[in-house]
C-alpha cells in the first residue's frame, strides 16, 4: 500500500484525535478551575460533592467513564441521541480532566502566600480583582509543569475514544492494519503521536519561558 | 484632628487573649512608635487596626468615622461601602514587603491607582515615578522585585503604599526582614516622611530610631499598654519596671 494513500486514510483519524485533544482542553481547563473553587468552598455540601466527584473521576478508569457517559442516557432515561458519540467523548474527557486540573489548581492556589492576599486587600483590590490580577497569574506559573504532564497524558489518552467506536487515529490505524495485513499503519500512528507530543511539549516549554521573567 | 481612635479593643485567638482592652489615639501629623517584646500583640494590634483581623469588641474610628463599634457587647462593622472608603484612609507596610512578584516595580506602585482608584494610566505613572524618585529608585522602575535587594524592595513597598495617598501609614517592623546594613536606608525614608508630617504608626525594635522619629511611644506587653508617653520620656526615663527591663535589653546595642 502506498504511504500517501495510507496517510490520507489515517488523516481523518488524526484530525479526530486533534479535535478530542483541543476540545477537551478548551472545556476542562476552565471547568477544572470551577471544580477547584467548589473543592475549596466554605460550604461543606459543595465541598464534599466536589470532593466525591474528584475522587470518582480519578479513582475509576477513563475508559469506563466514557462508556457511562455514552450509554448512560440510554440506560437511565431511554434517550437515544443522534450524533451523540463524539459529544460523549468530549464530555467524558472534559469531566475527567477537569478533576485532575482541579487538584492541580487547588495545589497552586493553596501554595500562594497569604501576604499576597493581604497586600491586595490593604491596597483596596476587590476579591475578584485580587484573584484575577494577583493570584491567578502566579498560580499559572507555578502549576505549568504539572499541567504540561496532564496535557501530554491527554494526547495518549485520546486513543481511548475507541471504546465507544469513535475512530480516532489509533482505531483507524488498527482497522487498516487488520485489513491490509501490515504493521505500517502502527508505525505511522507511533510517529503521529510522537510528533504531536513533541509540538505540545515544545509549546509548553515556550510558555514556561514566557513566564520565567519573574520569580 | 484625630486620624485614628482605638477604644477598648479586644481580640482573642481561640482561648488566647492577644489584645486585652487597648485604647489610644493618633493625631494628624504625629508619629506613634509601638515597642514591646515579641509575642506581646503588636502585629495583631496593627492587623486589627487595618482590618486584616476582625476584632471581638471595642471601637475603631478613622477621621471620626466608625469602622467598628461595639453594640450590646458585639463588634459591629460599618457597611461594605463605608469600609471601602475607610480602607482608603490607611496604608500598611509589611515586614516582608509582600510585593507582587509578577509586576514590575512601576506596576507594583501604580496598579492599585489604576485598577482601584481608577486614575488614568499616565497620571498614575507620573505619581509612581515621582515616588520612586523620592525613594531613590528612579532607575529601577522596570526591574522585577526578585532583582532588588531587601532594602530596595521595602522602599518599593513604601512607595506602593504612598501612591494611594493614605491619611495614615502603618509599619509592622519594616526593617526586621533586612540585613543590618540595609536597615539604615529604610529608617532614613521613614524619617523623611516624618519630616513631611506624614501620620504614622510604627512597630519597631529600633529604639534610638523610635525616640528620634516618634512623637509618642507605646510600650506593649502581654496584650496591654504598659506605658505610653512622649518618645524621649518613655525611652530615656521609663516609669514602669517592665518598660525598664525591656529597654535594658537594648542598652548595649
Ligand atoms: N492567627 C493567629 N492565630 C493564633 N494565634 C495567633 C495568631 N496571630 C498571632 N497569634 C498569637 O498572638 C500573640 C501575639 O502575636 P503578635 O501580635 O504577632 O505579637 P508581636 O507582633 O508583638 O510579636 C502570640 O502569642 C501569637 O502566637
Ligand atoms: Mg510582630
Amino acid at each position: 500500500m502506498d504511504l500517501s494513500v495510507l496517510l490520507s486514510q489515517l488523516a481523518e483519524g488524526m484530525l479526530i484525535s486533534v479535535e478530542i485533544f483541543t476540545l477537551t482542553l478548551v472545556f476542562s481547563l476552565p471547568l477544572g478551575l470551577l471544580v477547584a473553587f467548589g473543592r475549596m468552598s466554605k460550604n461543606p455540601i459543595i465541598r464534599n460533592i466536589t470532593k466525591i466527584y474528584i475522587s470518582v473521576m480519578r479513582g475509576t478508569p477513563l475508559m469506563l467513564q466514557l462508556m457511562v457517559v455514552y450509554f448512560g442516557p440510554y440506560y437511565l432515561f431511554g434517550w437515544s441521541i443522534r450524533g451523540y458519540r463524539f459529544l460523549a467523548v468530549i464530555i467524558g474527557f472534559s469531566i475527567n480532566y477537569a478533576a485532575y486540573f482541579a487538584e492541580i489548581y487547588r495545589g497552586g492556589i493553596e501554595s500562594m502566600e497569604v501576604g499576597q492576599y493581604e497586600a491586595a486587600k490593604i491596597l483596596g483590590y476587590s476579591k475578584s480583582q485580587t484573584f484575577i490580577k494577583i493570584i491567578l497569574p502566579q498560580v499559572i506559573k507555578r502549576i505549568l509543569p504539572a499541567v504540561t504532564n496532564e496535557i501530554i497524558t491527554l494526547i495518549k489518552d485520546t486513543s481511548l475514544a475507541f471504546v465507544i467506536s469513535v475512530s480516532e487515529m489509533f482505531t483507524t490505524a488498527q482497522a487498516i492494519a487488520a485489513a491490509q495485513k501490515t504493521t505500517t499503519p502502527f508505525i505511522v500512528a507511533g510517529v503521529f503521536y510522537y510528533v504531536f507530543n513533541y509540538i505540545v511539549a515544545t509549546t509548553m516549554e515556550w510558555v514556561e519561558k514566557k513566564v520565567s521573567y519573574y520569580r | 484632628m484625630k486620624i485614628l481612635e482605638v477604644k477598648n479593643l479586644k481580640k482573642d485567638f481561640e482561648s488566647l487573649e492577644v489584645i486585652k482592652d487597648i485604647s489610644f489615639d493618633v493625631k494628624e501629623g504625629s508619629v506613634v512608635a509601638i515597642i514591646g517584646p515579641s509575642g506581646s500583640g503588636k502585629s495583631t494590634l496593627l492587623r486589627c487596626a487595618t482590618m486584616l483581623e476582625t476584632i471581638d469588641s471595642g471601637e475603631l474610628k478613622y477621621l471620626g468615622e466608625h469602622a467598628v463599634q461595639t453594640i450590646d457587647g458585639k463588634a459591629v462593622y460599618a457597611s461594605p461601602k463605608d469600609l471601602k472608603r475607610i480602607q482608603s484612609y490607611y496604608g500598611l507596610v509589611f515586614q516582608n514587603f509582600n510585593l507582587f512578584p509578577h509586576f514590575s516595580v512601576i506596576k507594583n506602585v501604580t496598579d492599585a491607582l489604576i485598577s482601584v482608584q481608577k486614575k488614568p494610566k499616565d497620571e498614575a505613572i507620573e505619581i509612581g515615578r515621582r515616588l520612586l524618585e523620592k525613594m531613590g529608585l528612579e532607575d529601577k522602575e522596570d526591574a522585577y522585585p526578585f532583582q532588588l535587594s531587601g532594602g530596595q524592595q521595602q522602599r518599593v513597598s513604601i512607595a506602593r503604599a504612598l501612591a494611594l495617598n493614605p491619611k495614615i501609614l502603618f509599619f509592622d517592623e519594616p526593617t526586621s526582614a533586612l540585613d543590618p546594613e540595609l536597615t539604615g536606608e529604610i529608617l532614613k525614608v521613614i524619617r523623611e516622611l516624618a519630616a513631611e508630617d506624614m501620620t504614622m504608626v510604627i512597630v519597631t525594635h529600633e529604639m534610638s530610631f523610635a525616640r528620634d522619629v516618634a512623637d509618642r511611644i507605646i510600650f506593649m506587653d502581654g496584650g496591654v499598654i504598659i506605658e505610653e508617653g512622649e518618645a524621649c520620656d518613655v525611652i530615656d526615663n521609663p516609669q514602669c519596671e517592665r518598660t525598664k527591663m525591656f529597654l535594658n535589653k537594648f542598652e548595649n546595642r
